[in-house]
């Protein structure tokens, strides 16, 4: 039985941050989940998807966002409790549902989770999400760390329920990648047998209902404000002159600083989990007994400007501070040491960290960036695309997954990343802004997510580039989950469909698609220089399985090559696709047989014929 | 417990994750608090992986510069990219079999001797513990069992205060069942190495 799935109340066990909210979410009786996947919010839905396997719970990964909140919303509106969850960016994609769903509401409890990302690990942007609950109305909660981030979703659902109003929990990446002890609570029963009563004066946004449904939707919020107030999950610790205000991780942060400062006499702190609507009495109340405070949050000053705005209600003319220049920074991600300084600056505290370690005289150490793995089939085709577009004036718009990674040399495919689908769009702008020749890839996840719809543009407008779709059979990038274009049965599950890439494009009017296998390589080349000659737009279908899901499935077996005598040292294929199983010894190529597949990139390319499997 | 804060600096694929797991698991044993974070680069394809762990009595899962307590390097590089998480009382046990980047590997780069990188651990922290983890992993019976040798010397010298029998009945819970016996023989000979180890 998955582990998540036990009946186990009392039970401590230690789980990672996403785990937690997919137990929590679980104990709450969600019986409808969906996602498009997105790090650092994956592993939420993968133990979901591995759940519904063995449990009467539905779950489904979404061709994006915005379809993922759509199919839930449904389902919200059908009496089931249910769990919508994305990154951050990806609720820019789900907006526009989003929006008007705040007016519609839900009919049984359901929960939005946005996973923001400061300091951007994995991400193109670091946008802070709590402004989405603010501007359009969805209640809020923030756990500080991974048990409360179970048990804050289960009072979301709660929450939800009453207000009938879906609820934003909204995590930052040290929550959803932390593990800590975690204690199993009692499994609510899960309601999977939904219904829908016809209801078109809230559920038809005409004008007419909109308008009406827009005056509720600010007195439901009213009514969060009072439970605001009074959740416990709005809390102050400790007494004394000094305020702390801080949110999510940074409480912990602050808590530790405040002992290892020796002030615990005299600071309280004021954390806000329920934190949109903010609870203002309560806000008003902390601030009348403080002769300063600090706040502490990462990302914009969401906080800090509503508590100011507090206070000058209140009529209290005390300093409150947070992003200054001095003090804290929107950017990144907050650490202890950095809130610890901080606060013993904002109060004047003498304080001397130990001395750091002179790393002045360390030596040079070369770093070590992410690279395709040895034997992806990206690099075979961005190799493919290359030697194709050679000696042309070439824009290479590029896409959000592990391909983006291309950009590098000896490769360098990859000149615009914007979002998830823009590789499309915005070839469709450079091929009429420019007269340069336009040659885009994207992957086959990333195409159904958003892609699709710029190939419609493009074929409409009579747009002139070829796109390069990567049929690499699995979302890599987040960890091998499904889209629409995977063979399920390969995954050992039936009861899926899937949808053709090459048959989609052609029906979508595309005049000129062809199909490449990546590693062979001659082929591959002609088959592209053909596509980008063709005069309007051209798609190009590179199938190859992600080797690391081909071999964790069992589909390939790794198979190694070595650089035989016949090598001449001139290192095309060092200097061509740099796979990282090459490395060089006393100045000739060697192939490290612990990670090379077998892929046979490098031996096509190398004109001595040098390259050979391993006997 | 007083906070015990200890950083894991490996290579994608070294089997960090699963360390951090086991010693959490430990803990659990032990009756001490504890709690985790990590930080893997974009899509883990080989860069950096690291993690923080901290036991005893705090809130935070992340360690700030120059307040590591022990410092766990399961490549020499990284461990020294990693010195600065240290100070002049951090207790730093290493592996040195190195896992050049790419970059060196093709001549772009340099790594440092190994040599060089244990003599400025040792001299800028409070003890250095270096042990070819490789060669004992395969001594073992897998090389993917560098994670377990290195948590076996962690463990010997001691600076994190666990029973070796508890760090191995947290094998036993957290290791598929098919594996122990090779796992609980890597521990060893990582635990007997560090005495030797020690620089
Ligand atoms: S995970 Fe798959 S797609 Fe991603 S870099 Fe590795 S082989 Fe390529
Ligand atoms: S065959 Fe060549 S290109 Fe393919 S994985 Fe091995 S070394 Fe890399």
């Amino acid at each position: 039985m998955h582990k998540l799935l036990k009946d186990s109340p009392g039970e401590k066990i230690m789980l990672l941050g996403n785990e937690a909210i997919a137990r929590g979410a679980v104990e709450a009786g969600v019986a409808f989940a969906t996602t498009y996947p997105g790090t650092p919010s994956s592993e939420v839905s993968l133990n979901l998807f591995q759940m519904s396997r063995e449990s009467d719970l539905y779950f489904e990964y979404s061709t994006n966002e915005k379809v993922a909140l759509e199919v839930a919303a449904a389902a919200a509106n059908s009496g089931l409790r249910t769990f919508c969850m994305m990154k951050h960016v990806g609720l820019n994609v789900a907006a526009d549902p989003l929006m008007t769903l705040a007016y519609i509401g839900v009919t049984a409890g359901m929960v939005i989770l946005t996973a923001d990302d400061p300091a951007m690990f994995s991400s193109q942007n670091e946008q802070d999400n709590r402004y989405y609950a603010k501007f359009g109305h969805f209640p809020m909660f923030e756990p500080s760390c991974v048990a409360e981030a179970k048990d804050m979703i289960k009072e979301a659902f709660e929450l939800s329920e009453t207000l009938k109003q879906p609820v934003i929990l909204r995590t930052t990446t040290r929550i959803n990648h932390s593990n800590a002890f975690v204690t199993f609570g009692d499994i609510k029963e899960r309601q999977t047998n939904g219904r829908f009563e016809r209801n078109p004066m809230r559920c038809v946004t005409v004008p007419a209902v909109a308008r009406r449904l827009h005056v509720k939707l600010l007195e439901r919020m009213d009514k969060a404000a009072g439970m605001s107030e009074a959740s416990a999950f709005n809390f102050v610790t400790g007494q004394g002159v000094w305020g702390v205000v801080a949110n999510g991780v940074s409480y912990h942060y602050a808590l530790d600083a405040v002992k290892d400062l020796g002030i615990e006499s005299k600071v309280k702190i004021l954390r806000p989990g329920f934190s949109n609507p903010m609870p203002k009495d309560k806000i008003k109340d902390f601030l009348s007994g403080c002769e300063k405070v600090l706040v502490i949050e990462e990302g914009e000053p969401f906080m800090e400007e509503a508590i100011k705005a507090f206070a000058q209600e209140a009529g209290l003319v005390i300093p409150i501070q947070g992003k200054t220049d001095t003090l804290f920074t929107s950017l990144g991600e907050f650490h202890p040491a950095m809130v610890r300084e901080n606060i013993a600056a904002f109060f004047g505290i003498d304080f001397t960290p130990a001395p750091k370690i002179d790393t002045s005289d360390i030596p040079e150490i070369a770093n070590r960036p992410p690279n395709l793995c040895s034997g992806c089939s990206h690099r075979a085709t961005f190799y493919a695309i290359k030697k194709a577009a050679q000696g042309m004036d070439v824009i290479h718009p590029s896409d959000i997954g592990c391909y983006t990674l291309g950009f590098m040399p000896p490769l360098s495919i990859g000149d615009f990343v914007i979002c998830m689908g823009g590789s499309v769009s915005t070839s469709c702008g450079f091929s009429k802004a420019t007269d340069q020749k336009v040659v885009s890839v994207i992957g086959d996840s990333t195409f159904f997510h958003s892609g699709i719809t710029g190939l419609v543009n493009a074929v409409f407008n009579r747009h002139n580039f070829t796109l390069v779709i990567l049929e690499n059979g699995i979302t890599a990038m987040t960890g091998h989950q499904p889209h629409p274009g995977v063979d399920m049965e390969l995954m050992g599950m039936d009861g899926y469909g899937r949808v053709n890439i090459e048959n989609l494009v052609k029906a979508l009017g595309v005049e000129h698609v062809s199909v490449i296998k990546p590693f062979k390589v001659k082929k591959s080349i002609e088959t592209l220089k053909e596509a980008m000659a063709f005069d309007g737009v051209s798609v190009v279908i590179s199938q190859e399985p992600c080797i690391l899901w081909a071999k964790s499935i069992k589909l390939k077996k790794p198979r190694a090559f070595e650089v035989t005598d016949k090598c001449t040292d001139h290192k095309e294929c060092i200097n061509g696709i740099a796979c990282p199983s090459f490395y060089i010894e006393e100045g000739r190529v060697k192939i490290d047989a612990d990670t090379c597949v077998g892929c046979a990139l490098c031996a096509q390319i190398c004109p001595e014929n040098a390259i050979r499997p391993l006997k | 417990m007083k906070p015990l804060r200890m950083i894991i600096v490996a290579v994608g694929g070294q089997g960090n994750l699963l360390a951090s797991k086991v010693l959490g698991e430990a803990a659990l044993i032990e009756g001490v608090e504890v709690r985790m974070s990590e930080i893997h680069g974009m899509a883990q394809r080989g860069g950096v992986v690291e993690s923080s762990i901290i036991f005893g009595d705090a809130s935070s899962s992340i360690i700030s510069d120059g307040e590591a307590d022990i410092l766990l390097g399961f490549e020499p590089a990284e461990t020294l990219r990693a010195i600065a998480r240290c100070s002049a009382n951090t207790k730093v046990i290493t592996n040195t079999a190195t896992l050049p980047p790419f970059t060196v590997g093709i001549g772009k780069g340099t790594y440092p001797e190994v040599d060089e990188i244990k003599r400025v651990l040792k001299e800028k922290t409070a003890g250095l513990v270096a042990i070819d983890a490789m060669a004992l992993a395969r001594e073992a019976g897998s090389p993917m069992s560098v994670n377990i040798v290195l948590l076996g010397a962690l463990i010997q010298t001691g600076a994190l205060g666990f029973s070796k029998e508890n760090v191995k009945a947290a094998i036993k819970r957290r290791i598929k069942p098919a594996l122990v016996e090779m796992n609980l023989n890597a521990f060893d000979l990582g635990f007997e190495a560090a005495a030797a180890g020690t620089v």
